[in-house]
């Protein structure tokens, strides 16, 4: 692979899965307290 | 609160999502779609390669997000008040009557788009099919292309079984209105939770594929890196290329699903203090997660690894579904046996489920309408659905052909979808008024939002938004603003006012005639008899049989060409009774209108029973 194609994909690449993962990890998180929260 | 909001009182205890990671995976299979797998590669390919993702961020920045705020927290606050379909969630948010009006395009969008929209679901599932049993099992390209064709003519059977497409589109409403009677939580919500896991899981193995594709291994003449290359490689100066930006937008616009209703629905279900920043940014980057990681992983690097750059750029001319449906089969042949069965599956498999996650989106608020404003019972509210969608439906499954499946798409689904985002934009930002907009937006939020929206959401969205607006109204022929003038204005065949004014021309302009002239100039591939009709399969100018067009007209009259005649646009080609493309055009956007008049009144008298009760 060229070298603007590797850059272009591996920043937009890294953005994306950067902010899904950051995002549906705290979804997880905020979805555990509720329940935990919901048991006691 | 506002005077109105205090006069509404809540209707009664509705339907709740079952889980957090439920309504995520639910919001994020409505913004996945075929245009993800489909529409996004042929964007970028068409749109300077690597440099359009500059532009596609940027419009998810000022776009795309702004519009996912918007589209959550106005659907959260008028759920409070026991509406679920915009026409009534808009009227909490706004004083003025004529915003319920307005909210008619969150009913009318959903169930015109959903009417074309479950035909390729239902496309998608007969190739499932036939995937899996291996009727693509040897055959050229040239054939495979030919078995698309003779699938979207219903009279012509691919299995034997008659009338297929239909029978396939009957089923798939079927599946829609039976998973839709479950309810939100038994029915969508699982749903997602099974399908959007299974997509993910499908575009990562076929990703895998494409990127590991080797030049030289099964006849691949190229190696899966050069697609990549391809679509990656900047070409930065596409960037000032006005069509670029618009292209970039549209594409945000249209994977995120917004404008369309089915988000505010969704979200009417969220209870008054629930998160609503870090969901909607969850679904929103899942959804992009599958759009530019995978989606730009699958079709252009498998594509490009056998059939070369400069016929993959020839065939994005197709459009995505044409790539799909008449190419990829193709080429998951060449893997051969069992892996080419699998891949087949997995690929019209990932396509399904983006699709039904999708259809089940567009359905929520058709019957969340019924059952908030006309108290229907769920399981009548989702037989109502699957009912008027195969009504819809059925004229473009028979009139294919004919184009009546572009109208619904332009109307339906583009044209009205920026009406609707430009209006609640403003509704929410200048009407509603962003000071109250931010407070609902951060109420109970996960995450802070940075100030910058703020700024983005009063100023630039709606501006933006009506500026694309007007631009898509008059936009010049070629798009060449410099040619333009208040004496001279060459309209766009494609612009909004171009289309209503039949500005792409026609070589038949009449709705009935007595002669047929050809569309287009070619040579004629060939022509044949079947079922009391003639078909004329004509190869366009420059191009190759990939892109022949079919003309179907009656038998009673006579054919005037024959196979390898070369023949100019406008030439008489047929003498006898022919009912013109643009009656079937003209009469679509009729029933398009009609329909949305139908929702307008239901809206009307709904509201009148309301203020009866004083509700209002």
């Amino acid at each position: 692979m060229n070298t603007g194609a590797l850059i272009t994909i591996a920043a937009t690449w890294a953005i994306v899965i950067g902010f899904a993962g950051y995002f549906f990890f705290k979804v997880l998180k905020g979805d555990q307290h509720k329940n935990s929260d919901e048991k006691m | 609160m506002s005077d109105n909001t205090q006069k509404l009182p809540v209707a009664r205890k509705t339907e709740a999502w079952g889980s957090r990671v439920g309504l995520v995976l639910a919001m994020a299979g409505n913004a996945v779609g075929f245009g993800n797998f489909l529409r996004f590669p042929v964007q970028a390919v068409q749109n300077g390669g690597g440099a359009f993702i500059i532009p596609y961020l940027v419009s998810l920045v000022i776009l795309g997000l702004p519009l996912l705020l918007i589209e959550w927290s106005s659907g959260r606050y008028g759920g409070q008040f026991g509406h679920h379909s915009t026409p009534f969630i808009m009227h909490s948010l706004g004083r003025q009557r004529i915003w319920k009006y307005v909210g008619v395009f969150g009913i009318f969008c959903n169930v015109a788009i959903a009417a074309y929209y479950c035909y390729i679901e239902s496309w998608t599932m007969s190739y499932v099919y036939h995937s899996f049993i291996g009727s693509f099992d040897g055959l050229n390209q040239h054939q495979i292309a030919g078995f698309f064709s003779d699938y979207l003519d219903v009279t012509t059977s691919t299995t034997g079984i008659p009338f297929e497409a239909i029978i396939f589109f009957v089923m798939c409403l079927a599946l829609n209105t039976w998973i839709l009677s479950k309810g939100l939580s038994g029915g969508v919500e699982r749903t997602a939770k099974i399908g959007v896991p299974l997509l993910i899981a499908f575009g990562i193995f076929l990703a895998w594929k494409g990127i590991s594709l080797k030049a030289g291994h099964n006849g691949a003449v190229l190696s899966g890196s050069a697609g990549l290359n391809f679509l990656w490689t900047p070409n930065y100066d596409s960037l000032l290329n006005p069509k670029v930006w618009l292209a970039a937008a549209g594409q945000i616009f249209f994977t995120l699903s917004v404008g369309m209703g089915s988000i505010q629905c969704y979200a009417s279900y969220l209870k008054k203090d629930e998160d609503i920043a870090c969901n909607a940014m969850s679904a929103g980057f899942m959804n992009e997660f599958v759009e530019v990681v995978l989606g730009g992983a699958i079709v252009i690097p498998i594509a490009i690894g056998y059939l070369g750059v400069d016929r993959v750029v020839d065939l994005t001319g197709l459009g995505g579904l044409g790539l799909a449906f008449r190419t990829m089969p193709f080429l998951f042949e060449q893997w051969g046996g069992v892996v080419s069965a699998v891949a087949g599956v997995a690929f019209f498999g990932l396509l399904f489920f983006a699709g039904i996650t999708s259809s089940l989106a567009m359905g929520t608020p058709i019957m969340a309408f019924f059952q908030d404003e006309f108290k229907w019972r769920r399981q009548t509210s989702a037989v109502a659905f699957g009912l008027i969608i195969l009504i819809l439906g059925l004229p473009t499954v028979f009139f294919f052909q004919y184009g009546v499946f572009d109208e619904y798409d332009y109307w339906a689904g583009t044209v009205s979808l920026f009406v609707f985002a430009m209006f609640e934009s403003v509704l929410f930002a200048w009407f509603f008024g962003l000071k109250k907009g931010w407070a609902e937006i951060n109420r109970g939020a996960d995450i802070k939002i940075p100030i910058i929206f703020r700024y983005l959401l009063q100023y630039v969205t709606p501006v933006v938004l009506i500026v694309v607006f007007v631009t898509s109204l008059i936009r010049p022929e070629n798009d060449d603003w410099s040619k333009v003038s208040f004496t001279s204005w060459p309209l766009h065949a494609e612009s909004i006012i171009g289309k209503v004014i039949h500005k792409e021309g026609t070589a038949n302009p009449e709705y009935f005639a007595e002669t047929y002239q050809s569309e287009l100039s070619g040579t004629v591939d060939s022509t044949w008899m079947s079922g009391n009709r003639y078909f004329i399969q004509v190869i366009p100018e420059g191009r190759d049989e990939e892109f022949a067009q079919t003309t179907i007209l009656g038998a009673d009259g006579k054919l005037l060409v024959k196979t390898g005649d070369h023949i100019d646009q406008a030439q008489v080609i047929y003498q006898g009774s022919v009912i013109n493309k643009i009656f079937y055009v003209d009469m679509s956007r009729l029933l398009l209108l009609i329909v949305f008049l139908g929702i307008a009144w239901l809206v009307h008298i709904a509201y009148q029973r309301e203020h009866k009760q004083k509700k209002y």
